[in-house]
């Protein structure tokens, strides 16, 4: 008995472990394959990768992504995925983002103008009395 | 908690390559314009492997850390109490998880990391060494040793590889309650009786070398290569976070009446800074190479647990697993 690590704590004194307790090296594989965990705050709102675990299969995925992601504040939902089934870009292909300059075109800021037109033509008008305005909107 | 505080480099840096300048100056633009190295992104061979050291003994810590403080779960004065505790040690073990899966990003596996924990190759804080011989040792670790890794998260969590500020940030947003719960479980005993009292100021005297080791030894002797700094590994000196500490809670600890075993503690009204005695670094470096009255019972019992664990992963493993590294 005297072999055993005498401890503080009195878990560890029942487990009755040795100071030069064996160890076998883990095998690679031990630690199982690694999922991406996808997180709900609040019904409505987007689920947001949140980080990743280790398990087994999808079922226990889930249950540890609930330790692992859930411990806190509010979860509606969560998803998992094997990190194995997601498809990204390669690292060195994002500058394909790069070579749009300028994109006003399809963004509502470039199309800010039409007040201004419109009171333009007002005043043309206004200035041509009851004419017919051909020359308005000559934009 | 455990910030890892200050664990020292690995004895013999290997002889890192040749980088490429072209690549170099690209990776140091992009970390000087702010912005954060992913784990696909390019990175010079050092800060790799600095990287997987901090992040990988910051996890150990996590994981050793737990059990100083697990060992009260079993005699915590009260449900409460209890409960509190036992959702803080979780915390810890789920932070491991957290910073596991980051030093993973860079290429180094869990199994690894976990068999150089065991092996003794790589080391965690050196605080985890000292025994918690009473609940008010307890209070104290997570008051104050919280607080000191709180200080070292938060200033890493300014770093510039991206998975470990999100695993950084995460931890600092649940570690304000570890915080609180260990100020109120100190003020609890501090303001009790005079016996309570008393195990509180026993257990003060007990951590304080421990905790002004935890950040490591002062810069003087302390080796920071100026490159770490730049690249954003390093954020702030031993120094700085001690100094740190010792503004935000020398005036807390004295509040409550307790007395700080250093005679020659203050601020010096010059520099603004603080003047403290020498905390023995003998003494912390014989503890972190092992020495420590806990370094064997921390490892054999990691250990144990581990064996014991073997046959029930070994038994879910699905034949067909496929390991890829974490994705961020």
């Amino acid at each position: 008995m005297s072999d055993f690590i005498q401890s503080l704590d009195p878990r560890i004194v029942r487990l009755q472990v040795r100071e030069d307790q064996p160890f076998e090296p883990k095998e690679a594989g031990d630690q199982w394959e690694t999922y991406e965990v996808f997180h709900q705050a609040k019904t409505g709102a987007r689920l947001i990768h949140v980080g990743s675990l280790h398990a087994p299969s999808p079922d226990l995925a889930l249950v540890f992504a609930k330790e692992q992601y859930g411990r806190r504040s509010t979860t509606t939902d969560m998803w998992v995925v094997r990190t194995a089934d997601i498809f990204t870009l390669h690292r060195q292909d994002i500058d394909m983002f790069e070579t749009a300059q300028e994109k006003l075109h399809r963004e509502p800021q470039g199309y800010m103008e039409v007040r201004k037109y419109i009171e333009e033509f007002k005043k043309r008008q206004q200035q041509e009395g009851t004419s017919d305005g051909s020359e308005a909107g000559s934009h | 908690m455990y910030g890892g505080g200050y664990i020292p480099g690995s004895a013999s840096p290997q002889e890192a390559p040749k980088e490429d300048p072209e690549k170099l100056a690209e990776f140091e633009e992009k970390i000087n314009r702010g912005e954060k190295i992913e784990p696909h992104d390019w990175m010079p061979y050092e800060y790799r492997r600095q990287l997987i050291r901090m992040i990988e003994q910051h996890a150990h810590s996590e994981i050793i850390g737990a059990l100083p403080e697990g060992t009260w779960i079993t005699r915590a004065p009260g449900f409460k109490r209890k409960l509190a505790l036992m959702a803080k040690v979780q915390d810890e073990v789920g932070h491991a998880q957290l910073l596991y899966s980051a030093a993973e990003t860079l290429g180094k596996s869990r199994e690894q990391m976990i068999n150089d924990l065991l092996s003794g190759k790589s080391k965690y804080s050196n605080v985890f060494n000292y025994p918690a011989k009473t609940w008010a040792d307890a209070a104290i670790i997570a008051w104050l040793v919280d607080a000191g890794a709180i200080i070292n998260q938060t200033t890493n969590s300014k770093g510039s590889y991206g998975p470990y500020c999100r695993a950084l940030e995460r931890i600092c947003w649940e570690e304000s309650f570890h915080l609180r719960y260990g100020y109120d479980t100190v003020v609890a005993l501090a303001t009790g009786t005079k016996k309570q009292r008393q195990m509180v100021q026993d257990a003060l005297n007990r951590w304080w070398r421990p905790i002004m080791h935890f950040f490591g030894p002062p810069d003087k002797i302390s080796v920071h290569t100026e490159k770490l700094v730049r690249w954003k590994v390093k954020l702030a000196t031993n120094d700085e976070m001690r100094q740190q500490f010792l503004n935000m809670y020398v005036p807390k600890i004295r509040e409550l009446g307790l007395e700080i075993p250093d005679p020659i503690l203050h601020k010096d009204p010059e520099t603004g800074k603080w003047v403290y005695s020498d905390p023995d670094w003998d003494e912390f470096f014989r503890v972190i190479n092992g020495n420590g009255p806990c370094n064997k019972e921390r490892l054999a019992v990691r250990k144990k647990a581990e064996m014991m664990g073997q046959w029930v992963r070994r038994a879910l493993r699905n034949p067909r697993q496929q390991y890829v590294t974490p994705l961020a």
